[in-house]
């Protein structure tokens, strides 16, 4: 028999960490994440956990914390949000380049000042540089299968890069959703025991972030890079197995939907990619050729299927951020993958920032200002000029 | 010697030199004057970066492939047997 739970994003996140059995999670609470730590906590109370919690008291010592524990090569997880993620920006570099797979559940918020709680891309979206594999998720089984997926895609030798893995304030981390839970036996057998690439030990004396040369630091990079390209192609692969396994399939790189006939494909990510499967349902009702490429890995990207997909269909990319002074982030990336390879006709939305909604309705509304009228790079959907 | 890992970031190994012959960074080099040494050990004892040597009658030597000089053996020298001489000017 199935083991259905239905809780919110965030528990169902604790609950596929302590099942992956980390010896260590080091973790500081900030809205939305807060329920995360709490959850951990109470199975440790209940026994159900029984690695290291360590309180600390910040995030940056969150991500300190475990970086030295993932040193010593046992398996870390964490968990924060916005302002806490950008206090731990520096580490994320660190944790990157010592090539220490540390997961970490990321809850999209806004950034502040502005002080508002709720769902906006631009925290995450800001640690792209940091050699972080960043997944996106649109629904509750998805955070779960996708923590698991994530302590085997970076544990995996030839990626060994932690994993940060994202998903929408209040719309996924506080709403209750069904989520079919494995058994720990099945989710033993499917990530077995980390063994680490390196680790520090007394009976193994090594110096662990020492000096190095300029030549070697580029051969650090190249390497991180590699491990990127390794990332790509295993993703797909584990992925299958699980599919496999659990009977479930979230999408690899990319989660495609009703895009084979498509002549429009609808690139966004997290929660919005999840309401567009309404708008696209309803678009074809009116008889509309209009497909989903849900971006499930920020990094490593996607490049050659966004041009595989380029080649059937015109795109249409919603940004739930901004980089000021450019444009919306996905937009970019899409657009720089496209390059010398494709001329398709690429249309970007910003939309949703600060937690507006998107509704199925809106995303609807986008479809149609893109096919019709004159093409414009970017449109900020239903920007309003509000009174203080 | 430790287990090498096969992994590209920043490991070093415990070795002579592992970051190079740092001696090139000294500005003041210790000069030891072996008729005042008594032995004592202490310059041994204090060396941060252990490049004075202790040869098997007791006296000692002073690596200056690795030694840096930051003169904490002179300073530390009771009989004043080391003193600190600019880099070419002795």
């Amino acid at each position: 028999m199935k083991n259905i739970m239905i809780n919110t994003g965030n528990y169902i996140a604790a609950k596929a960490a302590v099942m992956a059995k980390p010896d260590v999670v080091a973790a500081y609470p900030i809205t939305p994440q807060t329920t995360v730590v709490e959850a951990i906590a109470s199975f440790i109370k209940s026994g159900e956990y029984k690695g290291e919690f360590i309180c600390v008291e910040s995030e940056h010592s969150a991500m300190s914390a475990c970086i030295g524990a993932a040193a010593t090569g046992v398996r870390t997880f964490t968990a924060t949000s916005s302002h806490g993620l950008l206090l731990m920006h520096e580490m994320l570099h660190w944790a990157a380049l010592a090539r220490l797979p540390v997961v970490m559940c990321n809850i999209n918020r806004v950034v502040g000042p502005g002080w508002n709680i709720w769902a906006d891309e631009n925290d995450s979206i800001s640690q792209r540089d940091t050699g972080w594999i960043q997944f996106y998720c649109s629904s509750n089984q998805e955070i779960f299968d996708t923590v698991i997926q994530a302590f085997k895609l970076g544990e995996n030798r030839d990626v060994a890069l932690p994993v940060m893995i994202n998903y929408n304030a209040f719309i996924l981390s506080h709403t209750s959703m069904p989520a079919e839970i494995p058994t720990q036996k099945e989710i033993d057998d499917c990530l077995g025991r980390y063994k680490p690439l390196w680790k520090v030990d007394p009976k193994n004396p090594i110096t662990f972030g020492n000096i190095i040369m300029p030549e070697h630091y580029e051969k650090i990079r190249r390497a991180m890079q590699d491990a990127h390209e390794n990332a790509k192609k295993l993703i797909p692969k584990i992925t299958k197995e699980w599919e496999n396994k659990f009977g479930r399939f979230n999408g690899d790189l990319i989660e495609k939907y009703k895009c084979e006939d498509a002549e429009t494909i609808l690139l966004a990510m997290g929660a919005i990619a999840a309401e567009s499967k309404v708008a696209i349902d309803n678009l074809r009702r009116e008889g509309y050729k209009i497909g989903l490429a849900r971006i499930r890995t920020f990094r490593p990207f996607p490049n050659e299927e966004i041009v595989k997909l380029s080649k059937k269909a015109d795109l249409i990319i919603i940004d739930r951020n901004i980089s000021c002074g450019n444009e919306g982030a996905l937009f970019t990336e899409v657009k720089s993958a496209l390059y010398k390879k494709s001329d398709v006709k690429v249309t970007g939305f910003i939309a949703g920032l600060g937690g507006k909604d998107v509704t199925y309705n809106h995303i609807i509304d986008m479809y149609k200002k893109s096919i019709k009228g004159k093409f414009k790079d970017t449109i900020w959907y239903g920007f309003k000029e509000v009174k203080a | 010697m430790s287990k090498k890992y096969n992994v590209v970031t920043s490991i070093s190994y415990p070795q002579e030199g592992s970051m190079g012959k740092t001696g090139s960074w000294r500005v003041f080099k210790p000069i030891l004057n072996k008729d005042k040494c008594v032995k004592c050990l202490r310059c041994w004892i204090y060396c941060p970066e252990g490049t004075v040597k202790k040869k098997k009658d007791g006296s000692v030597k002073i690596d200056m492939n690795y030694c840096k000089g930051c003169g904490i053996c002179a300073n530390v020298c009771n009989v004043k047997a080391i003193t600190m001489v600019r880099e070419g000017q002795q």
